[in-house]
């Protein structure tokens, strides 16, 4: 999906990187995290600036930290996992400790209007007949054991996906003395930034995933 | 307030905390039961450390048909009597404030846990203990053939996480029971100790879907403690947000609701028109839900002339577009078949249990912040009540279809009359020593921020009472005698908050 064909209006916050000039005489700068970001209008200061370019999903966390305000989006998974999900994705939802944004936009992938279903990807009612988890929210005292239980309950090969600034970083909240974090013991393959992420942003993270887009 | 005993307020006015009465913990619940019965309820009642061994408790009442609002307080010990022995709506709020302070109060038997989590208000000197995840104990009805059904946290859809035990007779239940704090991310405290931009993005995070709300709320809050001056403009632009915010999650739960008849033509409709909502809130603030919109001072993005006509014209095709949508749903019989009679919540239990919003006005008893304490560009544009009386599924669906309607009309009329003048004005430091009741009608009801500062203009205390923490009992209540294959409609024509519960 081109980017200017998304159509997004005029004040849209994507992807926040550093003005033109700021990057000039190889000046040491700080780096932009997009996984810490919360897409605050006030972020875009000192130097930096919000572009309409919604794709910002990629592979590894340290990915969405950059220095020359180019990230490196998300690869697709091999050729064994593509052949066995790239044309029928199941996920399971878990908001660990989130506020529903989240889950809001992943709700809407399903509707007419983004229609992930076209794209053989859909959320089941069971970690059982999952293929992957996609998790929202910080990851609190509260939700770590229902989580690890969901993902240990899906079936390998799984994946996982982090939603939103929460699940990356912890967001707003990420020294609240009630985070957790995704636990080292379920490893992320596809970090999807936000706050919450705008559903083509959601999606176009999952296309590259499956490798139906580059 | 008519009693002595409360200090009247007015919603965004701050009162002096050393005029708020301190009365014997007895005599305040007292004064509350006798209060009960003209309808008084409880707006939020909570705790902050007075000194290292004391608690002062703050109750904010209010009386909706009169539209008045009190507060008034009282210094309790670790261990102190409990008001809701006396007056039980009470009793939820005493809950949390066991939670959240450690307090031990007596009469009413063990208290469960709300959230399930340490204790962070507690007074420094205070040796408290705490329910962990472990240790709570669901009730249950026995006999041969109950059996029990646990749902969740982890939910079938996209959904929020909480947990729901039910005793069922066969396809009956008998009893609900719901426990939540799966979403608990310790938003007071960080409201209380973050820097002002980062509490607004905390506000903001709250409840996804009530951005507008809860940020409205916090920032009316620290306005009103700060003296800024209003701007018209910003406030006008508030109540348009607000109201798309109304309408984005009115015409989507209309559509799961649908959804959950399998009435799928509407369904798949309103989820589309739900996102026309959320995409005018990203047009106006570059954010679907309105993030980075509200500010202290009033609003950091305008309307101008050219955005508003384009505004008004997509709500026009909106309003076109809903009508025969909403025909469609509402005449179908099936339809009517499914949510006629389901999920009663009488308006007896919603004068004597305090629920706000939707819920209350389902069920004829037409209590709205807009209405009742006036605020903002409420107090210029009012928007009628909007009332069903039957307190089933139908009714808070008519609820919401009424509000569509007469939010539309709202949005057009206001982006076509904008004040003039800047959107956002300063917004400078706080008062110390002092108190404010702001009070926002978010979509599913009344939205509570009780701000105190202490000497130095610091905030000591900013609790938030979320609708969702009134009304989680009306949908436990609502269940009883009913199929539990409905409680997934039940659920949704509510649409409670978990996160906004949670906090």
């Amino acid at each position: 999906m081109p980017v200017d064909d998304a159509e997004l209006p005029e004040r849209f916050r994507g992807q926040l990187t550093f003005s033109r000039g700021a990057t000039e005489g190889g000046r040491r700068l700080p780096v932009i995290d997009l996984g810490a970001s919360v897409f605050a209008p006030e972020e875009a200061s000192e130097g930096r600036v919000f572009t309409r370019d919604y794709r910002m999903a990629v592979s590894q966390r340290d990915a969405l930290a950059t220095d020359t305000g180019e990230i490196e989006l998300a690869s697709a998974l091999d050729a064994r996992m593509r052949s066995l999900l790239g044309r029928s994705l199941r996920l399971r939802s878990v908001a660990a400790g989130s506020c529903a944004g989240c889950e809001a936009e992943l709700t809407a992938l399903g509707n007419v209007v983004f229609d992930m279903a076209r794209f053989g990807i859909q959320f089941v009612a069971s970690p059982r007949h999952a293929d992957g988890v996609v998790i929202s929210g910080v990851v609190n005292a509260n939700m770590r054991d229902a989580l690890e239980k969901t993902y240990e309950a899906v079936p390998d090969p799984k994946v996982v996906i982090a939603v939103g600034a929460c699940a990356i970083s912890g967001g707003v909240f990420h020294d609240s003395a009630q985070v957790v974090g995704i636990p080292d013991s379920i490893p992320v393959d596809l970090w999807i930034p936000g706050c919450p992420p705008h559903p083509l942003t959601i999606l176009d993270g999952l296309l590259r995933l499956l490798g139906r887009i580059e | 307030m008519s009693t002595p005993s409360f200090l009247p307020v007015a919603n965004r006015r701050c009162v002096r905390l050393a005029d708020v009465p301190v009365l014997r913990v007895d005599d305040l619940a007292e004064e509350l039961a006798r209060s009960s019965g003209d309808a008084t309820r409880i707006v939020s009642l909570f705790g902050t450390a007075e000194t290292p061994h004391t608690l002062r408790l703050i109750a904010v009442v209010a009386r909706d048909d009169a539209g008045e609002l009190g507060v008034a307080s009282t210094m309790v010990n670790r261990i102190y009597p409990a008001i809701s022995t006396r007056f039980p709506q009470a009793g939820r709020f005493e809950r949390e404030i066991a939670e959240q302070c450690g307090a031990a109060p007596e009469g009413i038997g063990a208290l469960k846990p709300l959230r399930r989590h340490a204790p962070d208000h507690s007074p420094s000197d205070w040796d408290v203990r705490w329910v962990g995840r472990d240790d709570y104990a669901f009730d249950s009805v026995s006999g041969e053939e109950v059996h029990e059904v646990a749902v969740g946290p982890v939910h079938a859809g996209i959904i929020e996480p909480g947990h729901f035990r039910f005793q069922a007779h066969g396809e009956e239940v008998l009893a609900l029971e719901i426990m939540l704090g799966y979403q608990h991310r310790g938003v007071e405290r960080l409201l209380e100790t973050s820097d002002r931009l980062r509490a607004t993005l905390v506000a903001e995070s709250l409840a996804g879907d009530s951005v507008i709300g809860h940020t409205s709320a916090a920032c009316g809050a620290i306005e009103a403690l700060a003296r800024s001056r209003k701007s018209p403009r910003g406030q006008a632009i508030r109540g348009i947000a607000l109201e798309l915010e109304r309408l984005a999650n009115h015409i989507g739960d209309l559509g799961a609701m649908a959804g959950d008849v399998a009435f799928h033509p509407a369904s798949a409709y309103l989820a589309r028109m739900r996102g026309e909502c959320l995409n005018l809130l990203m047009t106006i603030s570059g954010n679907r839900y309105g993030r980075g919109l509200i500010r202290p001072g009033g609003t950091a993005f305008d309307i101008p002339s050219d955005m508003a006509g384009e505004v008004v014209r997509r709500v026009e095709r909106l309003r076109d577009e809903l009508a025969p949508v909403l025909r469609l749903l509402f005449d179908a019989a099936s339809v009517q078949s499914r949510f006629d009679g389901v999920g009663v919540v009488r308006s007896d239990d919603c004068i004597a249990h305090g629920y706000v919003g939707l819920v209350a006005r389902s069920c004829e008893i037409p209590r709205d912040v807009r209405h009742d304490f006036a605020y903002g560009v409420y107090r210029f544009a009012q928007i009628p009540v909007a009332q069903a009386w039957a307190g089933d599924v139908l009714a808070r669906a008519l609820v919401r279809r009424l509000e569509i309607q007469r939010s539309i009309e709202f949005v057009i009329e206001q982006v076509t009359s904008l004040p003039r003048g800047a959107p956002l004005v300063e917004c400078g430091r706080l008062q110390g020593g002092e108190l404010v009741v702001s009070l926002e009608e978010g979509w599913r009801g009344e939205i509570a921020h009780v701000v105190v500062t202490d000497e130095n203009g610091n905030v000591r205390r900013h609790k938030v009472t979320d609708p969702s923490f009134h009304n989680w009992p009306a949908l436990a209540g609502a269940m009883t005698g009913n199929q539990i294959s409905d409680f997934p409609l039940c659920n949704k024509s509510f649409n409670l908050s978990y996160a906004g519960h949670d906090l």
